[in-house]
């Protein structure tokens, strides 16, 4: 098929180009003023009359992520059957980034803490929201359960997690730095240190290995049955992924969802939209074998390549227990350094593993935790931050 | 001439120069390179082990004529293992030499020291280094490997093309290299480096593209076994496995079967060879029995 519209004039390239690089942002793809040129530079040196050839030369500039592929596929299809009725519509509706700014979240705060929002209003008296946590009040809400908390507590817990030091358990890496006690010789700097003395006293330097945070992926169950928790912690995650390089946040229920980008945003508010509006499964069922299965397919490989510690937040509520769970657990089990299943269940007293589920999941955990009030996390980080047993700084894991 | 003359001048051409070489590509690879070429971009190649990433690079140096400088990444690779490094024991040497003539001149000393002929060029300068054949082709392999500090180095290099050695001074390349960045996802790449690069995923080849593959790798391969190593092949990579099997995988497997002198594909030969195809004992476990039968019935039906 030919394109008639891209061949004549030049002008009209161009604006189509440019026409197509605002849908593609539009469509969410990140495309730069940048692209834009290398892509007109680029149709200049090939045959404009092959339309897959076109497809084939804008796609590898437009799309730098594999996953954007489709989304350009269907735009680029779209866009260059009736360039002329998409441009048209392009001018009559308004550009996105206007149509879709939100309010500022600092904003929204500033709203909310001039009227109190009406959602938490029932359950509370208004005259405790007003008083200040005292030291006393302080202790309470470190038992109490995230799920009984009114609107202002959680306000308070989720200050109280940002405020936490985070763990910074450390793993050697084969990079090496200036150290004095180190154990490779630096020969660079040793033989310059000595040319300031002509070549006479040599002062040996060293080279040390570099420590590094070990990389922490998150699989958050957000099925309805966690739905009390999941927001206390995202706030939670968002804290880690704010204060570290490498952190992975995934979230799942019927599937899998990863909002490792949308939890980068500096603000806590904005980043916890952006992560509820890129997951279609809010607080519906679950399926853990099959969440699990996506991930260690897709994800496994990516993230756990260097040492990671895995977080698994769910209540191991299955309903589809059976042997793929066991084979799945197991698998992530193994390619990990260190496998904690935070499980808000445990805050039961007379909690025993009766769920079908969770009895097949508990075999394959390195250390199963509860976690549903402040000082359980705070347990965590510290859990975190020790240094993990010997068996598991080995990368290599005896076969299990 | 300059040495761009040998370059091709259409997507067509670039296409018979990779054929010729008997890399067979798919059409849409064959654009991403010509305009590379044209372009002096850096090519990112992203895709599965084994759909032949790695190969193109070969290829185009030989069809091209250029030196091919690889560069393989692994974790901890810094810049003296992948730029340069000074060779301290024959500096040491110069040292002591200077001294025992007693020549003491501190400067002369330093400048002497640090002269090109004590440089251990590693394989991004070379890449930066005039050559008499025309700019090399420098494959950056499996860049998922190293770690992000390194990555953070390359972009300096990628978009100026430039080196600076700090007793030497900045070397830059007289004509840029073509670079080829290759990575199996094992870590995701940070934007600021795909955004240099022209992009593009390798996918499995189509089944007639990789019959055709086969034949051309696998000389002496019966019409019929081709066939079927190939349906198998595509069966298997719509089967949900941890890793499916590339088109190096394929070459291997025919060229065992053909060493093996089989025929055609039976559950016997199959099942004994998985091995070449398959590499995680999980695939495997799954792959034996009611399964293998029923996969192997699919594949072997229609030839």
């Amino acid at each position: 098929m030919t394109i008639d519209h891209l061949n004549p004039p030049t002008g009209l390239i161009a604006d189509n180009v440019i026409g197509f690089a605002r849908a593609l942002r539009a469509a969410g793809l990140p495309v730069g003023p940048g692209a834009v040129i290398d892509a007109l530079n680029a149709l200049q040196v090939i045959d404009i009359g092959k339309r897959a050839d076109v497809f084939t030369t804008l796609e590898a500039i437009f799309v730098k992520r594999h996953e954007h592929a489709l989304v350009f596929a269907q735009a680029f299809d779209l866009f260059f059957r009736a360039a002329e009725e998409w441009k048209h519509l392009l001018d009559s509706v308004p550009l996105p980034d206007q149509a879709k700014r939100k309010p500022p979240p600092a904003s929204r705060r500033v709203q909310e803490a001039m009227a109190r929002p009406a959602m938490s209003e029932a359950q509370e008296k208004p005259e405790e929201q007003e008083i200040k946590l005292s030291v006393s009040d302080r202790e309470v809400l470190q038992k109490k359960d995230f799920a009984q908390m009114s609107a202002a507590e959680i306000a308070q817990v989720t200050r109280a997690i940002a405020a936490m030091s985070l763990p910074q358990a450390e793993l050697r890496t084969r990079r090496t730095q200036p150290d004095k006690r180190g154990l490779k010789l630096d020969l660079r700097r040793t033989l310059r240190g000595s040319l300031r003395t002509g070549g006479d006293i040599i002062d040996i330097r060293r080279l040390g290995l570099i420590d590094k945070p070990a990389p922490i992926v998150a699989l958050l169950d957000i099925s309805g049955s966690m739905s009390e928790y999941t927001r206390l912690f995202l706030h939670f995650l968002h804290a880690i992924t704010d204060a570290r390089k490498r952190v992975s946040v995934f979230l799942f229920g019927t599937r899998l969802t990863n909002v490792t980008r949308a939890l980068r945003a500096r603000d806590p508010d904005e980043a916890l939209a952006s992560c509820s509006s890129s997951v279609e499964d809010w607080a519906g069922g679950t399926r853990i074998s099959a969440s699990l299965h996506t991930f260690n397919k897709l994800w496994g490989r990516r993230v756990l390549g260097q040492g990671a510690i895995v977080l698994l937040i769910s209540d191991g509520l299955e309903r589809e227990a059976d042997a793929r769970l066991t084979f799945e657990m197991d698998r992530l089990h193994r390619s990990c350094r260190r496998l904690i299943w935070l499980n808000p269940l445990l805050r039961f007293d007379g909690f025993e593993a009766k769920a079908q589920g969770i009895k097949m999941m508990l075999p394959h955990v390195d250390e199963f935790r509860p976690v549903h009030n402040l000082s359980s996390i705070e347990g965590l980080i510290k859990a975190l931050s020790a240094v993990p047993p010997a068996h598991h700084r080995s990368l290599i894991r005896p076969a299990a | 001439m300059t040495a761009t003359s040998a370059f091709p001048t259409s997507v067509d051409a670039t296409l018979e120069l990779l054929t010729a070489r008997g890399y067979l590509a798919e059409r849409s690879l064959a654009t991403v390179v010509f305009l590379a070429l044209k372009m002096g971009r850096p090519l990112f190649l992203e895709g599965e082990a084994g759909v032949g990433k790695t190969e193109i690079a070969k290829v185009l140096s030989a069809a091209l004529g250029r030196k091919l400088i690889r560069l393989q990444c692994y974790e901890g690779l810094d810049v003296a293992s992948a730029v340069y490094e000074w060779n301290s024991a024959s500096q040491m040497i110069a040292i002591r030499l200077a001294e025992a003539v007693g020549d003491t001149d501190r400067d002369q000393l330093s400048s002497d020291i640090f002269a090109e002929r004590y440089l251990i060029k590693r394989p991004l300068l070379q890449a930066l280094e005039p050559d008499v054949a025309g700019a090399p082709v420098l494959l950056i392999d499996e860049l998922d490997r190293a770690d992000e500090a390194f990555e953070a180095y390359l972009l300096e290099i990628l978009s100026d093309f430039q080196v600076t050695i700090p007793e030497l001074g900045t070397v830059k390349a007289p004509a840029p290299p073509i670079v080829i960045v290759t990575s199996n996802r094992t870590r995701e790449i940070h934007d600021a480096l795909k955004r240099r690069c022209l992009y593009h995923w390798v996918d499995y080849p189509s089944a007639e593209r990789e019959l055709a593959i086969v034949k051309s790798r696998v000389p002496g391969i019966s019409a019929k076994l081709s066939q079927q190593v190939v349906s198998f092949v595509q069966a298997l990579r719509d089967q949900d496995f941890y890793k499916s099997p590339g088109v190096a995988e394929t070459i291997d497997w025919a060229t065992a079967l053909t060493e093996l002198d089989a025929r055609s594909l039976t559950p016997q030969v199959v099942g004994d060879t998985l091995g070449a195809l398959l590499k995680y004992q999980d695939d495997i476990a799954r792959m034996q029995g009611d399964n293998l039968q029923k996969v192997l019935k699919e594949a072997t039906s229609d030839s």
